[in-house]
């Protein structure tokens, strides 16, 4: 029992998954009735707020909530009112450029530096320890030193972004291109194709599965810490809306916000599992 | 005899480990030669040491008056496992090769190149399928294809058979026997097959068995062309030089010693016979 699920049974499932999940957070969140706000004051909970002036928390959404005011922000993705007011569509915008320019930057540094790591076993030794030591590093551990010496913080978190979509490339393509079968790089040689051709026709397909792989990877990182990084740097994106809804004390806004980083995300991985599909090759 | 290859005095060394040495031969223009012996005698590094892709410990390779530095276009090599790009079709693995010997010729040219060079090894009709869509023999008809596209003055073959079923096998000997003698093609081949070997050499050398191999004898193969697998074992003289390069194979190639060589045997003039022409006493061992 592997293999062939037809889809409709696997989808059906996951309906029936989704369904009794919605259906037990809705029940459990439901107001108990008879809470007893009958002496209040009006005048005091129409200023704190009714749960708030009975002395409860804010309750957790249910679903329908949720369902209600997710489709309150998607009517109106884009407006901007003021800084602190601005569509989700556009906090996505923001957080997908700042991903963009941070992971389309790594990719022009580790794409060919991982090239030439991999033709050079001596270059190869030789970045390796820096390679081992950086690597492990939580990106956001550089954010300090970043909004210290580039004191912008729309740009720390672009190089944050940069620093942890970085190695998974640097590595993947170096290990692709010095995987390179023997047998394609003695065609090339017997063939005195030279080493831009070879680099370009022959090296470069062959270890592009495995660039593409490093790219999903780092485009994956990437936005895990987006979120993170927005929500130290503040200002725009979906990371600091998250941070202002939890301010702001919507607990729907952060489970909508959560779905979205979700969905986004898995576009991402998407998109590059086409573009993994495209250079894909079978011996 | 024009000599257009010499293998002079060329040695291979791991270490202590002596694989061969003081390997002398030379292969003519338009004459095919076949390398012969068992695993583990250095063969493939010889074929490798002549394409330029390894540098001998010891001794040169001259080719056309000059010692070779690394590989050429005019040494064209067919690899034992096909070596096809897999990301390329089979046409565009041919005008890869094709695109490296003529720089200047453009993408169509080079295409309609390959698609020839497909033809005259009957696959013009697989050129657009990738190397995975194709089987066995086919692929290493593209391998063919590929080195005599780029019309090499030699052409090196690395057990290109090896890999394929008896019948494939069969066919592919047949057809690199006539596409040889229709060019005229120099060519070296590393082969186990006997039977390969009688039907494509001129000359067939037998490597004594590593470590501390030699060419301990060349056979040269006097049986008329053109040659198929059909009329060959009907040629007179077939089992004659069958029976040779066996026993060689299975007794005198342990028994050759470098250092105690047989009375006739000197390392630069490896002594010749034609076991076709006078076939030597049975039980000569």
């Amino acid at each position: 029992m592997s293999a062939s699920v037809p889809f409709w049974r696997s989808a059906g499932l996951s309906l029936l998954i989704l369904s009794i999940f919605l259906g037990a957070w809705e029940i459990a969140v439901m107001p108990k009735a008879g809470g007893g706000g009958a002496a209040l004051d009006p005048e005091y909970a129409a200023l704190l707020g009714q749960a708030a002036a009975q002395g409860g928390t804010t309750p957790m959404p249910g679903p329908s909530a949720i369902g209600k005011r997710l489709l309150e922000l998607l009517a109106d993705p884009f407006y901007v009112r003021g800084p602190n007011d601005q569509g989700i569509g556009v906090q996505i915008a923001y957080s997908l450029l700042r991903v963009g320019a941070g992971f389309g930057l790594a990719a022009i540094v580790a794409i060919p530096l991982g090239f030439v790591i991999g033709m050079s076993p001596l270059l190869n030794a030789a970045f390796n320890p820096f390679i081992q030591v950086l690597r492990p590093v939580s990106p956001l551990a550089w954010m300090p030193l970043a909004l210290y010496s580039i004191k912008d913080s729309a740009i720390s978190a672009v190089f944050v972004i940069f620093i942890c979509s970085i190695w998974p490339m640097l590595l993947n393509t170096a290990f692709g291109v010095a995987s390179v079968r023997r047998e394609w790089l003695n065609v090339a040689r017997t063939l005195e194709a030279g080493r831009w051709r070879t680099a370009i026709r022959v090296i470069l397909p062959a270890a592009a599965p495995t660039i593409v792989t490093g790219m999903r990877i780092s485009i994956g990182i990437a936005w895990l810490v987006i979120v993170a990084a927005e929500m130290l740097v503040g200002g725009t994106g979906i990371g600091y809306w998250v941070w202002n809804q939890w301010n702001n004390l919507s607990i729907a806004d952060i489970v909508i916000a959560i779905l979205m980083i979700g969905l986004v995300g898995l576009a991402l991985d998407r998109l590059l599992g086409l573009g993994a599909r495209a250079v894909a090759w079978r011996e | 005899m024009t000599e257009y290859v010499s293998i002079e005095g060329v040695a291979r060394r791991y270490g202590p480990t002596t694989i061969f040495q003081d390997v002398w031969f030379g292969i003519a223009r338009g004459e095919f030669v076949c390398l012969v012996g068992h695993s583990g005698c250095g063969k493939t590094t010889i074929l490798n040491i002549l394409a330029g892709l390894e540098a001998p410990d010891d001794g040169a390779v001259i080719v056309d008056g000059q010692a070779i530095t690394g590989p050429s276009l005019d040494r064209a090599v067919v690899f034992q496992g096909h070596a096809l790009m897999p990301w390329m079709t089979a046409a565009g693995n041919v005008a890869f090769a094709i695109s490296c010997r003529h720089r200047d010729w453009s993408r169509a040219a080079c295409d309609a190149a390959a698609r020839e060079a497909l033809k005259r090894v009957g696959l013009d009709h697989a050129a657009d399928r990738k190397p995975a869509e194709l089987s066995g023999g086919m692929k290493q008809r593209v391998g063919i294809a590929r080195a005599l596209a780029i019309n090499p003055k030699m052409l090196l073959m690395d057990e290109p058979f090896s890999a394929l079923d008896a019948l494939t096998r069969g066919a592919l000997q047949d057809e690199v026997a006539r596409l040889v003698s229709e060019t005229e093609q120099t060519g070296f081949m590393i082969t186990h097959d006997v039977d390969e070997a009688i039907l494509l050499a001129d000359r067939i050398l037998l490597m004594s068995n590593g470590p501390e191999a030699r060419i301990a004898e060349v056979v040269l193969n006097t049986l008329p062309k053109p040659r198929t697998r059909a009329n060959l074992h009907h040629m007179p003289g077939y089992h004659a030089l069958r029976d040779h390069i066996l026993d060689f194979l299975i007794a005198r190639s342990r028994a050759f010693k470098a250092d105690a060589p047989p009375a006739d045997w000197s390392a630069r003039a490896v002594p010749e016979v034609s076991p076709a022409l006078s076939p030597p006493p049975l039980a000569a061992e």
